[in-house]
């Protein structure tokens, strides 16, 4: 989705990232494999970037338009990091990681609070205001960052070539096919994105915030009788989910550059997973983005990816139109 | 106030920027004519928006549709003005009533969610299929088109002329609708669409025929764009180009018949004035969003009305 | 004396809680039926199915010998049925005039002289006629409740279904109110929820009452107040109704 204007080529995901170049050289089995892979990566990181969306959703019932600028801005700042702090690209990406969730959550939160607090959260005048808040962030950073693509270099980056099994002459034999390769950080990023969820996942079952956090998504009143300072919830929630976002955007800067046009592509897939898993749902968002980010991965392969989507937004669409009960729930009408 | 007062000014409206047209300097001459295209979108979301209750986030593709149902017949085919103007208002019709079909099924966010994918699939068709539309680009429409009643329309002052004529036409309809039956049972549904239903009226039925009269008009808008201005391209149908039409009509004032000029007339200028200090004009579009959102909602004619004109139309 | 409307063995139930269960319902036309009971009755799950708010889970409905189990709301209205909600529902940001014209709008089209007619009779017969021009949501609770009788009237039903249409009226209003229904007698057949002893036994012909979702009882006013299972049925939940 150009979310305004068009980026000349910018695949603000992996799913862009297709090896058409290697089709020629490779069988179909390993091809499919490498598509998988590529998908695996992209469902991580948009597993982590939806659940931010749902959880949002699920405890504030409103729908954050902005958070794929909260992505762009983690890749930003995430640059904007490892190029001030020297000490070796790991340590860098380390602080990015740490730095840039916080900052971006903290500016969510402050949003929070100077603007949808005082909007009652009404659904659709917070939609409006979010869409506001999406210019300001993209063209602030079209200001400040510029228009280039900026790229952050990968703590480590080992190619690994993955071997292939096959049925030839002499019985089952392995051997490693021309192309058939990952690196050592896509692999990372899949594993950090599992971790990350996992902890989640944790966190809102387990600790004292966790449930908090769900209490309020239960019953706003019925909490705020409770003592549970609401207000105060909604704005970590909000910040939480904007933090997730921008660790998604950390983690996908050095396969992708930083763009200040990236977040609209991220946002529509975003909003894909989470409808289609359900909004405010962590599991479903989870089995969606999989499904989703596999999809993407295997069907750019024999379609073009724009069509692949455009299948993919009409189909969502008319998931809302003739599915509305199980998605967004009875409150969210 | 009765209703000789509305009718007078909205009426001099049209007569000053008739006058407009002999006095203003070039360069808002042209400025103004194309606000007067914009505002007919604007007056055709704000049907759907202000009166109605629907909040669409997919209108460039009603937009999109006029535009392009008129520019395709008249790049591939060489038709005239007025078949390619009515090919591009049909199109925006059969399109706002399929989708108001499916969309209204649904209300509220889901219905914004909804409007804003089926627009994205739209704009990504467009730009899919580069062998017929030239893809992100665009195409220039040819000049053979661009001619009416034997008046070149690349010319500024008919340009000028036709624009305030739909304008007008649209302007005048809309304060003719909104004080008819149906657009007062239109705002019954958008206050309370339950009691509506309990007085006997069909709100689907009722919601689909605002819905495709919006639809229409801001395919009438697309197709004059197009014509007038003699370019079509993705961008019209895009994100961006559903966002503008909520911006003006919020700025305007919702559900008032000159809200969405003010509204378009206002923005326009503040993006044209800040687009000549910085690329990141949409910066303020975004600004607007936020402040009219939170100390603004009823826009700047809907302020007039609260305070001083509770039965401005 | 002819029935308006009819229903046999009308049922709904939410998630397996039986609402209203095999109410069989007869209403002759103009008559003033009321239709009492305890909180929790079933009386306005019952009206909403009559509407057509609510689709019942099974059963019937008939309206002037046309069956309209399956009508959507906006045709049964179509018909000659209306409805005023229990929670006062009228336009807020519209004008008291506004309310009533698009009550009046669906019947009467595009003639305005006719409505602008329709809406100041029913205006008046409420005593609500000075204020036409002012905004509904202004007005006091009370004056919503006969806002929302005047929309009732200005649509002229064939049969008119008030959800407690006296409560949070003074006493005052009442006296009206009672007035304007006997006076509305002859032209049209009115069902009346109602919590008020003594609006249910000065208008109702007939009075039915509503028990955990069945008709419990039915009969004049009079032998309704000297009925043992009524009078059970109401102590039995210990509200506060019984000493009206």
């Amino acid at each position: 989705m150009d979310m305004p204007g068009t980026a000349p080529c910018v695949c603000p995901l992996p799913g862009g990232a297709r090896a058409q170049d290697a089709t020629d050289f490779m069988d179909f089995g390993p091809y499919l494999m490498l598509a998988m892979l590529e998908g695996a990566v992209l469902a991580s990181v948009l597993a982590l970037m939806a659940s931010g969306l749902s959880l949002v959703f699920g405890v504030m019932r409103v729908v954050n338009v902005a958070h794929g600028e909260f992505y762009m801005l983690g890749a930003v700042m995430a640059w904007a990091v490892t190029s001030f702090i020297g000490g070796g690209p790991a340590l860098a990406f380390i602080a990015a990681a740490i730095l840039a969730p916080l900052l971006v959550g903290g500016l969510a939160a402050l949003a929070d609070i100077v603007i949808l607090k005082r909007l009652n959260y009404d659904p659709e005048r917070t939609i409006v205001a979010t869409i506001g808040l999406l210019y300001i962030l993209q063209q602030a950073t079209l200001m400040s960052y510029g228009a280039d693509a900026r790229p952050v270099v990968p703590p480590f980056n080992h190619r690994i070539a993955l071997p292939w099994i096959e049925w030839g002459e002499g019985g089952l034999a392995f051997y490693f096919p021309w192309g058939l390769s990952t690196t050592s950080y896509k692999l990372f990023v899949i594993g950090a994105a599992v971790v990350l969820i996992a902890a989640l996942r944790l966190f809102m079952t387990r600790s004292r915030a966790g449930l908090i956090m769900r209490a309020t998504q239960l019953d706003g009143d019925m909490a705020t009788a409770f003592g549970i300072p609401v207000e105060r919830v909604y704005a970590a929630v909000f910040g939480v989910g904007a933090g997730l976002a921008a660790l998604a955007g950390v983690l996908i800067v050095p396969i992708q550059q930083a763009h200040y046009l990236m977040g609209g592509d991220a946002l529509l897939l975003s909003f894909i997973v989470v409808i289609i898993g359900g909004l405010g749902s962590l599991a479903g968002t989870i089995v969606a983005a999989v499904l989703i980010g596999m999809s993407d991965g295997i069907i750019s392969v024999f379609f073009s990816p724009t069509l692949a989507k455009i299948l993919a937004t009409l189909a969502v669409a008319l998931v809302l139109v003739f599915r509305p009960q199980g998605l967004f729930g009875g409150k969210g009408r | 106030m009765s209703a000789r007062y509305y009718w007078g000014l909205h009426l001099g409206l049209i007569a000053l920027l008739f006058a407009g047209h002999f006095v203003l300097p070039a360069y808002q001459h042209g400025n103004v004519a194309r606000i007067m295209v914009l505002a007919v979108y604007a007056m055709g979301y704000n049907i759907a928006f202000g009166y109605t209750g629907l909040l669409s986030l997919g209108h460039a593709m009603f937009f999109g549709a006029g535009m392009y149902g008129m520019g395709l017949l008249s790049y591939h085919f060489d038709a005239g003005a007025l078949p390619a103007m009515a090919a591009g208002i049909v199109a925006g019709a059969m399109l706002s009533l399929v989708v108001g079909l499916l969309a209204l099924r649904t209300a509220g966010v889901s219905f914004m969610i909804v409007t804003l994918m089926f627009s994205q699939a739209l704009a990504m068709t467009l730009v899919y299929f580069r062998d017929i539309t030239r893809g992100d680009e665009g195409f220039v429409i040819p000049s053979a088109t661009r001619r009416l009643w034997g008046m070149d329309l690349s010319d500024e002052a008919h340009r000028y002329l036709i624009a305030w004529g739909l304008f007008s036409i649209v302007l005048i309809f809309t304060l003719w609708l909104v004080r008819h039956r149906w657009g007062r049972v239109f705002v019954a549904l958008r206050e309370n669409e339950e009691r509506a239903s309990l007085l006997g009226y069909d709100a689907f039925r009722t919601k689909l025929g605002a819905l495709v009269i919006s639809g229409t008009i801001s395919a009438l808008s697309g197709a004059a764009y197009a014509l007038l201005f003699g370019y079509a391209g993705a961008t019209f149908a895009g994100v961006q180009y559903s966002i503008f039409p909520l911006l003006w009509v919020l700025l305007g004032g919702a559900g008032t018949v000159l809200g969405p000029f003010v509204g378009a007339l206002f923005m326009f200028y503040l993006i044209d004035l800040s687009s000549g200090v910085t690329d990141a004009y949409m910066l303020i579009a975004g600004v607007a969003l936020v402040l009219l959102t939170l100390f603004l909602p009823q826009g700047l004619v809907g302020e007039v009305k609260r305070r001083l004109w509770r039965d401005l139309p | 004396m002819s029935v308006i409307l009819q229903t046999r063995g009308l049922s709904r139930s939410f998630s397996g809680l039986r609402a209203v269960h095999e109410v069989d319902f007869d209403l002759p036309q103009h008559k003033i039926r009321a239709l009492i009971g305890p909180n929790g009755a079933g009386k306005t799950t019952f009206v909403s199915m009559l509407i057509g708010r609510l689709p019942p889970s099974s059963g019937s409905i008939t309206f002037e010998g046309r069956d309209v189990t399956a009508l959507p709301a906006p045709k049964r209205v179509g018909l000659g049925m209306a409805y005023t909600f229990q929670i006062t529902s009228v336009f807020g940001k519209l004008t008291c005039h506004e309310n009533v014209a698009l009550a009046a709008m669906r019947r009467l089209g595009g003639d305005t002289a006719a409505v602008d007619a329709e809406v100041r009779e029913a205006l008046t017969r409420v005593g609500l006629a000075d204020r036409a021009a002012d905004v509904a949501g202004d007005l006091s609770y009370g004056h919503q409740r006969l806002l929302e009788i005047a929309m009732g009237l200005a649509q002229r039903p064939r049969l008119l279904i008030l959800d407690e249409p006296t409560q949070g009226l003074a006493e005052s209003e009442i006296a009206d109110f009672k007035a304007l229904i006997r006076a509305l007698k002859a032209e049209t057949t009115i069902l009346l929820i109602e919590h008020n002893m003594s609006v249910v036994m000065e208008l109702a012909d007939r009075v039915t009452v509503l028990n955990f979702g069945e008709v419990l009882a039915e009969g004049t006013p009079e032998e309704i107040h000297a009925s043992r299972a009524v009078q059970a049925a109401y102590l039995g939940t210990g509200t506060e109704e019984a000493s009206c």
